[in-house]
């Protein structure tokens, strides 16, 4: 486990914001690997996540909001359909935050599976809506599952930041 | 003296708050995108040039191409190998799959002789051949709200919102946003995505309607047993999105027992794509100038045979009718016929605008 580094906004919102974005980039390229398609994780959700956890910040919020127009005109979504999803997220996160701070890693990722779940309903609510067709259960649970899966990289950044800050540990 | 206790204290409450504001003004701002994008997506129709997605798509072009190149050449590195091993047993699958296409192509070019003369004995007005551009695809969304797939062409090779895009075996999907180099194409299994269909043993209509599964639905299928697992589904050309009797897939039911239709373009990663430069006559209407264009005047030969015609009409009424004539009544003749409103003299702006019958309805657009 890496030591704690201070919290410069380019190391833990910036350049984590900037990967996830490529990582959304390189996994839709079209390509197929013994005639199945890649998944399609929501990988900024791990930093909507993390970044309440390590600390409240005034910049965070907005960075998703970039992040998620980001997903919606890459994915050609609806536009603001991600963007919401990963503030809301973002926001409970951080209204629940003392009570997940010096958690358990089995008990983070719960909390993490349980709010990338509620990301996914707002989004099938809000396409079904739109659409005026329920969007397949399925494939929905497959990519909410992948996204899940994530966790580990949301905790890498909250194990390398999370002490950087005295004044929220 | 700890941190607690000095003069940092007083920051937490204050970041903590303002953290909050923040939040709150993201999530509003990103639920007015939201809002918004919907509004404008029930407003106007889906084949709308959208000028922000186009300029991101334009942008992210050129880097979702870099990004893909390698995985491309790895693959085509791969397809070199595979072939090299397997040359043989591809060879004789080829020469067997030979043999058995050479019966069909002596009765296809019968059949299209045969179909070219009934067309002219008909005076059908057949589609004209379409032009083709083929293109890369630089990026795949499969996600389970949206699919679709970015190409390397664009209005500079003359591709238009709503040209069909297929693969070798058949329609992926269309165009819905264009750039100049590089164009958005929806899939059919995307969740907005609704396409006209048929069944190609009964004739049956459908509409094969995306919810970002694998396999879209066959929905709005009328009559008894109307479709058969197995059977071929073909664009039906309805509403006039794409031309009639391209391939589709072929039928299919699931556990619910609910149709669903195994596409053709699955059996392969789609790497390369053509656009049909496809512009059916619904959407060559002028629906303004129809609707201010007055109709020709009525030539002198046109009067004189409504005259006739109506005369001839009220000279030999229909027994036992309201206008049929008294001894008391004037005679037929010397009503002037003049008085009598042609058909042809209403104006056109009258008629709403020519909507293809069956027009599929629009699906909501982004």
């Amino acid at each position: 486990m890496s030591g704690y580094q201070p919290l410069q906004p380019w190391s833990w919102l910036l350049a984590p914001m900037l990967v996830s974005l490529f990582a959304t980039i390189i996994i839709a390229t079209p390509v197929r690997f013994l005639g199945l398609a890649l998944p399609e994780p929501v990988f900024p959700m791990t930093l909507a996540f993390a970044w309440a956890v390590i600390r409240p910040s005034i910049l965070g919020p907005f960075l998703l909001l970039v992040s998620g127009v980001f997903l919606d005109l890459f994915w050609h979504g609806e536009l603001g359909l991600w963007a919401f999803c990963l503030v809301t997220v973002y926001g409970l996160s951080l209204l629940v935050r003392n009570l997940m701070v010096g958690q358990s890693v089995r008990v983070l990722w719960t909390w993490y599976g349980g709010f990338t779940l509620l990301a996914y309903t707002i989004a099938f609510l809000f396409t079904a809506a739109e659409a005026r067709t329920a969007p397949n259960l399925m494939n929905t649970a497959w990519q909410a599952l992948v996204t899940i899966l994530l966790f580990p990289f949301a905790r890498r950044l909250i194990d390398t930041f999370e002490d950087a800050d005295v004044r929220f540990r | 003296m700890s941190f607690r206790d000095g003069p940092l204290q007083d920051l937490k409450i204050p970041l903590a708050w303002t953290a909050t504001v923040a939040t709150i003004i993201a999530a509003v701002a990103s639920l007015a995108l939201l809002l918004d994008d919907q509004r404008a997506a029930a407003k106007t129709p889906q084949d709308r040039p959208q000028p922000v997605r186009s300029q991101f798509d334009e942008a992210m072009g050129p880097v979702s191409s870099l990004f893909a190149a390698p995985l491309r050449w790895a693959g085509a590195a791969g397809d070199y190998l595979k072939d090299y091993f397997n040359a043989v047993d591809e060879n004789r699958k080829l020469k067997a799959e030979m043999a058995s296409l050479l019966q069909y192509r002596e009765k296809a070019f019968a059949l299209k002789n045969i179909n070219a003369r009934y067309e002219a004995l008909l005076k059908l007005r057949t589609e004209p051949e379409a032009p083709m551009v083929s293109a890369r695809v630089v990026d795949d969304v499969r996600g389970s709200f949206s699919h679709a797939r970015l190409i390397d062409a664009g209005s500079d090779q003359g591709v238009k919102i709503g040209n069909p895009v297929l693969s070798e075996h058949g329609v992926i999907g269309r165009v819905v946003g264009v750039s100049k180099t590089v164009s958005r194409v929806m899939l059919l299994t995307d969740v907005t995505s609704r396409t006209a269909v048929l069944v190609n043993s009964t004739n049956a209509r459908a509409i094969l309607a995306g919810d970002g599964g694998d396999a879209p639905k066959l929905s709005y299928l009328r009559g008894k047993d109307p479709v058969k697992v197995g059977d071929v589904i073909l664009t039906s050309g309805d509403g006039g999105l794409y031309p009639r009797g391209l391939p589709v897939g072929v039928a299919d039911q699931d556990a619910l027992h609910q149709w669903r239709v195994r596409l053709y373009s699955d059996r392969s990663s789609i790497d390369y794509v053509r656009v049909m430069l496809f512009v059916d006559f619904s959407q060559l209407v002028d629906e303004a100038a129809l609707n201010t264009r007055s109709a020709p005047p009525v030539t002198a030969a046109e009067k004189a045979q409504v005259e006739a015609a109506v005369a001839a009409r009220t000279a030999s009424p229909r027994p036992g009718s309201a206008d049929a004539p008294t001894p008391s009544s004037k005679p037929p003749a010397a009503k002037p016929a003049a008085t009598q409103k042609p058909v042809s003299q209403k104006p056109a702006s009258q008629k709403p605008a020519a909507a293809p019958a069956g027009a599929q309805p629009p699906g909501p657009g982004r």
